[in-house]
């Protein structure tokens, strides 16, 4: 077994980051998606607020509950999407025969992803402030434990995603948009678990996310931290991330048997 | 003796379901040469070349280059050996020297600066650094991708069609360079071609393959000599065509 070179991992993460900089319309397009529904929520919160004695309660509710969504939504598309990358620039033959290992791979997809994460949702945070008085980080120190559950679960959803494609082509990168909305009913963004049908719910709390936002519900409504819940979901994440990697790996095995690397792009 | 072979390759082979695409073949290269695998479409040059980089499974047989198992201990072996193809690309909207950077760092090259310097001038890229490369030429591209292959200062080198898409006056450049690197590294160069004249002037070896199979090894002029032809152009075809040496064609 090889050692982890922190100077490869580096190394491609440079590559990314000289592939977000060679186009600003790409990091405006990081930030214009969280923004436009951190807007987009930020009225529907004005609207309801005089007619909902839970947003009278906390305001912050739905903005929160969007904009950790999009930590989540970010992490996992700034993953895949960055992988494909290499898929579309028949980039990831060149990578493999060099001394990367495909675990410094992903060591590297998960670290732009963060970049990306950050900038994208950092943005559409710090305008919630001027836009409608809505501070974020107001969550105080549980924020920081939601995003590291959102994260490592976008990167799990990303990981199983990239594999998907690297195994069936670029034919089924859709569904590296469309995976996670799958379960966004089920993660309990805007509403409680408790509203779910009963048969439902057992599939709900088998997901992180949820545990994230009914903590976020207990911090801006009961003003509790539940320490638990947030055990819990680093917990699954754990398992959910090893199954991402260990799937990942096991493919780039597979694509080694079947000769794909060479002809993996459009 | 063995020391000196860096490509030891035994009964190598690669099915795919009933397809044998290599099978079976044993060949082994010297330190410091320069051998070619030859034959058409199909006979099993790539296949063979992504077994010896690792990045194709064999279904059976033994690879060992440099004295180490192949695959096996790919990590070992991979920072002494590169490879260039026309056929794999690099980032396009990367630039040309962005993208040496990077393939540099992965290397673990010192000094990448006077590296890429150093390169740029060798391979007369230094004009187009700043460019994407995307946005260059076919044999703009093919002498990038050499450079990124020279960026480690490679002990093996593979080389697939090293001069497809250059007009003739580029070509004889890049084997040049090619030459003159191997003379002052030592190094040795396994490369697939179709260009029998390349094969003549650079080869010290040659492995025809057809179907999967070796069908004929030797030097270029042992070869002319054993099939009667006047140079490895007819060579090649007769070989292709499946016409065996000293058999008389009407």
């Amino acid at each position: 077994m090889n050692g982890i070179s922190p100077r490869r991992i580096g190394a491609l993460a440079l590559r990314y980051l000289y592939l977000l900089r060679s186009s600003r319309i790409r990091i405006i397009e990081l930030a214009y998606w969280p923004t436009v529904q951190m807007i987009l929520w930020g009225f529907i919160t004005r609207y309801l607020a005089g007619h909902s004695d839970v947003l009278n309660q906390a305001t912050g509710l739905l903005l929160s509950g969007v904009l950790l969504w999009d930590i989540l939504f970010r992490s996992q598309l700034g993953l895949s999407v960055v992988f494909f990358e290499e898929l579309h620039a028949r980039n990831l033959a060149q990578l493999l025969i060099s001394p990367l290992q495909p675990i410094e791979l992903i060591i590297a997809l998960m670290a732009i992803s963060l970049v990306r994460t950050v900038l994208g949702v950092g943005i559409a945070v710090l305008l919630a402030i001027p836009f409608y008085g809505f501070n974020l980080f107001s969550l105080g120190l549980p924020l920081a434990g939601f995003f590291l559950n959102l994260l490592l679960m976008g990167w799990a959803i990303g990981l199983l995603v990239s594999a998907l494609v690297l195994r069936y082509g670029m034919g089924a990168e859709s569904i590296a948009w469309a995976a996670i909305f799958a379960l966004a009913p089920l993660c309990g963004i805007y509403y409680p678990i408790a509203t779910l049908p009963g048969w439902l719910q057992p599939l709900a709390w088998a997901l992180p996310a949820s545990y994230v936002f009914e903590g976020m519900r207990a911090v801006l409504l009961d003003h509790a931290f539940r320490l638990d819940d947030l055990l819990h979901a680093l917990l699954l994440n754990a398992g959910y991330l090893g199954l991402g990697i260990g799937v990942f790996l096991a493919t780039v095995h597979t694509a080694r048997e079947r000769g794909s690397l060479l002809q993996s792009g459009e | 003796m063995t020391e000196s072979l860096v490509i030891q390759v035994t009964d190598l082979s690669k099915h795919y379901g009933p397809v044998r695409a290599v099978d079976e073949i044993t060949f082994a290269v010297a330190r410091g040469t320069t051998c070619a695998l030859l034959g058409g479409n199909g006979a099993g040059k790539t296949t063979t070349i992504a077994m010896l980089l690792g990045l194709l499974l064999p279904t059976g047989g033994r690879i060992r280059i440099l004295g180490e198992d192949m695959p096996r201990h790919r990590q070992r072996v991979l920072p002494r050996m590169n490879f260039s193809s026309p056929y794999v690309d690099l980032p396009q909207r990367l630039t040309v020297a962005e993208n040496l950077t990077v393939y540099a760092r992965l290397y673990g090259v010192r000094r990448v600066r006077e590296r890429l310097a150093t390169l740029g001038r060798d391979l007369d890229i230094d004009a187009f650094f700043n460019r994407p490369y995307g946005s260059l030429s076919a044999g703009q591209k093919t002498r990038v991708a050499l450079a990124k292959a020279l960026l480690n200062a490679p002990e093996i080198l593979l080389l697939d069609e090293p001069t497809a898409s250059l007009d003739p006056d580029t070509a004889d450049r890049m084997r040049g360079i090619l030459t003159d690197y191997q003379r002052r590294s030592g190094a040795t160069l396994l490369l697939a071609s179709h260009n029998m004249s390349e094969v003549e002037r650079l080869c010290d070896q040659v492995i025809m393959l057809r179907a999967g199979r070796i069908v004929a090894t030797g030097a270029p002029r042992e070869l002319i000599h054993r099939y009667g032809r006047k140079d490895m152009e007819e060579v090649f075809l007769d070989i292709a065509r499946g016409i065996q040496s000293g058999e008389v064609v009407a």
